[in-house]
């Protein structure tokens, strides 16, 4: 099968490869660009750890081919912390919060919280559980991937952040 | 999980695609948002030769409210659904449905086009195109013509798209200001199709129902209008027997498949719950 030439930018780098129109999105990043963050959980387009941001969306990149992301503008998990290393808001939320165990889901889960929280800078918690319901953890950590994201949300408001970690 | 290979092709105009579809016939299948698809595709359940993808068409974009109908692109995407003000403002039903297909990432991809268009009658918005006595643009090479939701499902995955048809836009007549409405689903989680689920669209005028539509998703092998159901309760200011008649009317036409959602008795009998609690809802919202 004939391969394509498809540009995009990611994490503001210019990227390119030669694809099969049937390569998916999360295939052409991990394997033609080495980003092995965005993660392959399920592959039938549920648990959403495959989760990256493409054009301001939050999309499971394993439901979207290469192809369709010519021009598009893509951040990954590599794409989140500052340039001088220091971590992304969200980052140490999860880190502050204990919102993660075996770790699997967190990429996925963080790409996800980043857009809800540009496009909700204060929601309630009910609001990030039925924002975040596309990414499954099967630790079942759920309680503190909430208080990681409340976390983010509170110090990218400028807000002093109350809750414990448990 | 690696689709069979195919030519990948991504028109700029309606015209182009139709053109296409005509030259590569059986073996061309086009995508809209892909959030059924490229699934299927995955688990080769589906292996066109040739995918004809909508999304840079520019003219299957969009929301326009006209003076008594609102016309829906069908390559706009349930999140766009869901954040139009116009829409919230004149036909609030299609947010709130939106709001119970998939999850936030299939929203974002996820289509109005695709989910009619699809034929599954796990679908959210194809009763709710009932219900609004929406209708279809459907566009082949010989023209377009016009097919109302009501008789677009002949059966699952089978509609009245002709091979080399592209449905390209909705039209919703604006339902009456003050109207009642409401999408109950009952799902076993987020981004589950429905066990069962009733659409309800009514008016009501001096406490009493003066027009109602009732469509289900997920009961029979297409999406179904309840208009036994609807009958049952105009005229009345929905007491418990106009309810209960309700129920009993609609459950007389789902033939729902046992499945991992249930059994065919639980599922009609929790679809006339369904047709109860969106009736309930709609006539709270409903002023008159």
């Amino acid at each position: 099968m004939a391969k394509t030439h498809v540009t995009m930018t990611v994490n503001g780098e210019p990227a390119e490869g030669l694809v099969e129109p049937r390569t998916l999105l999360i295939h052409f990043i991990r394997e033609n660009l080495s980003l092995t963050g965005a993660h392959i959980g399920c592959e039938t387009s549920h648990c959403g750890a495959c989760t990256v941001d493409l054009d301001g969306r939050s999309v499971k990149s394993c439901s979207m081919f290469a192809v369709q992301a010519q021009g598009a503008q893509i951040t990954t998990i590599e794409g989140m912390a500052h340039a001088d290393g220091t971590l992304h808001a969200l980052q140490e939320g999860f880190r502050m919060m204990h919102g993660l165990q075996c770790g699997f889901c967190t990429p996925g889960m963080i790409m996800r919280a980043h857009r809800l929280l540009q496009e909700n800078k204060t929601p309630t918690e009910d609001e990030i559980r039925f924002g975040i319901a596309g990414n499954l953890c099967r630790c079942t950590g759920y309680q503190n991937i909430v208080k990681a994201i409340q976390y983010a949300a509170d110090k990218l408001n400028g807000v002093p952040h109350k809750e414990a970690a448990e | 999980m690696i689709p069979a290979p195919f030519t990948y092709h991504r028109p700029k105009s309606l015209a182009e695609a139709t053109g296409l579809l005509v030259d590569l016939k059986d073996e061309a299948r086009v995508v809209a948002g892909g959030q059924s698809l490229i699934p299927i595709m995955k688990l080769r359940l589906a292996a066109p030769d040739h995918l004809i993808d909508l999304a840079a068409i520019a003219e299957l974009k969009g929301i326009a409210r006209g003076a008594t109908s609102i016309t829906i692109g069908a390559m706009t995407t349930q999140a766009e659904l869901i954040n139009s003000s116009v829409l919230a403002e004149s036909v609030p039903i299609l947010r709130e449905t939106a709001l119970q297909i998939a999850d936030p990432q299939v929203r974002y991809q996820g289509t109005l086009g695709g989910n009619v268009a699809n034929g599954d009658p796990g679908n959210d918005m194809p009763a709710i195109m009932m219900c609004l006595d929406a209708s279809y643009r459907l566009v082949g090479r010989a023209g377009a013509r016009t097919v109302k939701a009501r008789d677009f499902y002949l059966g699952t995955y089978v509609t009245a798209l002709n091979a080399g048809e592209i449905l390209t836009a909705i039209d919703i007549p604006v339902p009456p200001a003050g109207h009642g409405f409401a999408y109950a689903k009952l799902k076993r989680k987020i981004g589950d199709y429905a066990t069962a689920a009733a659409g309800v669209v009514l008016t009501v005028s001096g406490g009493k129902i003066q027009t109602c539509a009732i469509a289900l998703s997920n009961l029979a092998d297409t999406a179904v209008a309840a208009d036994a159901a609807a009958k049952a309760v105009i005229g009345t200011a929905l007491d418990r027997t106009a309810l209960s008649a309700a129920a009993q009317a609609a459950r007389g036409v789902m033939a729902p498949a046992a499945d991992a959602r249930g059994t065919v008795e639980y599922r009609t009998d929790v679809g006339g719950t369904m047709v109860k609690r969106a009736l309930q809802a709609a006539f709270a919202r409903a002023k008159g």
